[in-house]
């Protein structure tokens, strides 16, 4: 007897068309006319020329796009390390059986719920350098303090990193408790027995055994850096300067306001091989422990 | 997840209070606490204060003479450079992207996610893997040939436009979400269905749907804050008439001329952020189901 499920399944087929178009069109065809365009000399309009590698060599010779990659080379990993230095403090300090967990965690978490914009908005107050912390640090008596951060070349990136920090800090929170409460507690308590201390216990024993957790916090950190641009704008608009501008926003400055589409792209082609570079390695190692599997 | 509340209620003996140790543990949380919240309330008084309060004062003063004048003017008088009507307009064109994306991300996510995991369709897994692929690729990769075919199309700037552009962005996660938990269905069930002779679309409404609502809320908290947050896909695609709430934001803050109405602006962005803040405490727990859902693979 042929089972059902062999029959033609034209209905199954007919209802992917629209992920089937949205991959075609809008990925992939999307994807190849950027980078098509990229080899041409387009500037306000896209134009069919070919000018070869270009529009890389502006891009490469561009202060303004290298300032961009160092911005968000140091800005991803100051805030990669303290995103995850921070939700594991806080994961751990929450799982020692403390009152009020439920409370802690909410708490933790409630700025993940708000846009990057309002993120940006409320830290581009906090970091004021008249009416902000700077005031508040003076009016109790520290007449000299300084806190200007933000109007400084140097100091300006971290102000950005702090308000994404405290935007997703507690996400890698969330994803670690879960991975924490994965942890087999027998050997805490064998650990406890053999007179191993509690912080020893966290670095040694349950770190190397939450790869996954962290790998997922890793990879969603990743993508939250190589996306980073609304809370730039909201919070400095890249300034003071260049001294906060990142790699999307200056696809978009020329895209939109520049006119200088041959060149968004050449910078949307390197961005694009970047993440290639990043994420293809994952994925192979994913696909590859899901055969094992 | 239903241990947590007796875990939370029941009082747990063994542990030894006033310790140095549990001190010290309950000083560290207590901070990390503050470090979240102060920010909220910094904002929260900064919006009831009078202007001559903030200008001389201390951001983390409560204020002397509460004031709600800057809510309103917030809502319904404040500038975006030539046009004064508040972030209501925001609101409204908020609402309108909202819906139709939510409707229409979550439906075509739960029936990729039906279909790729129940159905052998094999080109349907080559498309998924580019879509797994797309969800790493920042939107600037696409943005200007989806602005030229949206503007061939005839569409560009408008309300269908930001839709169908959040729901092609929503589609990586949206499939992922939906085929992770059909795939963790037991595949008897499918075949069960499939034997009493069950068609596609059937099986999809009869016992598909109702068995995923949680995951249906789920991906509704996920893509409701998503939405409402986002503001790039708003600022390109929605046009001048239909920007989102967080856009209006934005040029309320950056671009007014002359003195700088900071309460003004406070009160903005406690109304932008009311949305997320309500579905983040109304729905608790699902919030972090969908943050799990999510990060399963990443």
């Amino acid at each position: 007897m042929k089972l059902p499920t062999r029959r033609p399944a034209w209905s199954a087929h007919a209802a992917l068309i629209p992920m089937g178009t949205t991959v075609l069109v809008a990925y992939i065809a999307g994807i190849l006319w950027t980078v098509r365009i990229s080899f041409t000399s387009s500037k306000m309009l896209p134009k069919s020329d070919w000018v070869g590698l270009k529009q890389y060599e502006v891009l490469f010779a561009s202060d303004r796009w290298a300032t961009d990659m160092v911005n968000v080379a140091l800005f991803g990993v100051t805030f990669i390390t303290g995103a995850m230095v921070l939700g594991f403090l806080l994961a751990v300090f929450i799982d020692q059986k403390v009152r009020f967990e439920g409370v802690f965690r909410t708490l933790y978490l409630f700025s993940y719920s708000l846009s990057f914009v309002a993120t940006g908005v409320i830290w581009q107050w906090m970091f004021n350098p008249t009416l902000g912390i700077q005031q508040s640090l003076r009016s109790w008596g520290w007449e000299n303090a300084r806190f200007d951060w933000i109007t400084s070349q140097d100091m300006a990136i971290y102000c950005v990193v702090i308000a994404v920090l405290w935007h997703s800090a507690g996400l890698v929170m969330a994803i670690l408790l879960a991975g924490l409460r994965g942890v087999d507690e027998e050997i805490a308590k064998a650990a406890q027995i053999e007179g191993i201390p509690r912080w020893r216990y966290y670095l040694s024993i349950v770190l190397p055994q939450m790869g996954a957790s962290l790998g997922t916090c890793l990879v969603l950190l990743a993508v939250a850096v190589i996306k980073v641009f609304d809370a730039v704008v909201a919070m400095t608009n890249g300034g003071p300067g260049d001294a906060t501008d990142v790699p999307t926003k200056f696809i978009m400055d020329n895209l939109f306001e520049r006119q200088n589409i041959g060149l968004a792209s050449a910078a949307s082609t390197t961005m694009l091989i970047t993440v290639l570079i990043i994420i293809a390695p994952l994925m192979y190692a994913r696909s590859r422990s899901e055969k094992n599997a | 997840m239903s241990t947590d509340i007796p875990s939370m209620l029941s009082p747990r003996p063994s542990v030894q209070w006033f310790t140095p140790g549990r001190i010290g543990i309950y000083v560290f949380l207590i901070s990390a606490a503050l470090f979240f919240l102060l920010p909220l309330y910094v904002m929260g008084v900064t919006s009831i204060k009078p202007m001559v309060e903030i200008r001389e004062g201390n951001i983390f003063q409560f204020p002397l003479a509460m004031t709600f004048e800057p809510w309103a003017q917030a809502w319904s008088s404040a500038c975006t450079g030539l046009q004064c009507n508040g972030i209501s307009v925001g609101f409204i064109n908020s609402v309108q992207i909202l819906l139709p994306s939510l409707v229409l991300s979550i439906f075509l996510g739960s029936i990729n996610g039906y279909a790729l995991a129940f159905w052998k369709v094999r080109w349907g897994h080559w498309a998924f893997s580019v879509l797994m692929l797309g969800a790493f690729i920042p939107y600037q990769v696409m943005m200007y040939p989806l602005v030229r075919m949206f503007a061939w199309a005839d569409i560009f700037q408008s309300i269908t436009n930001i839709v169908l552009v959040h729901t092609i962005f929503g589609m990586p996660i949206m499939t992922l979400l939906f085929k992770n938990y059909y795939g963790g269905l037991p595949p008897e069930l499918f075949k069960a269905a499939r034997i009493d002779g069950g068609g596609f679309w059937r099986i999809y409404f009869q016992l598909m749907v109702p068995m995923s609502l949680p995951i249906f809320v789920v991906a509704t908290i996920m893509q409701t804050t998503g939405i409402w947050n986002d503001f790039i896909l708003g600022l390109i695609f929605a046009g001048r008439e239909h920007y989102p709430m967080t856009v209006q934001l934005n040029n309320i803050i950056n671009s007014t001329q002359g003195e700088k109405i900071y309460n003004v602006n406070m009160a903005a962005t406690l109304l932008t952020s009311l949305v997320p803040l309500a579905v983040y405490f109304v729905s608790g727990r699902w919030f972090v189901r969908g943050i799990a859902a999510g990060a399963v693979k990443g």
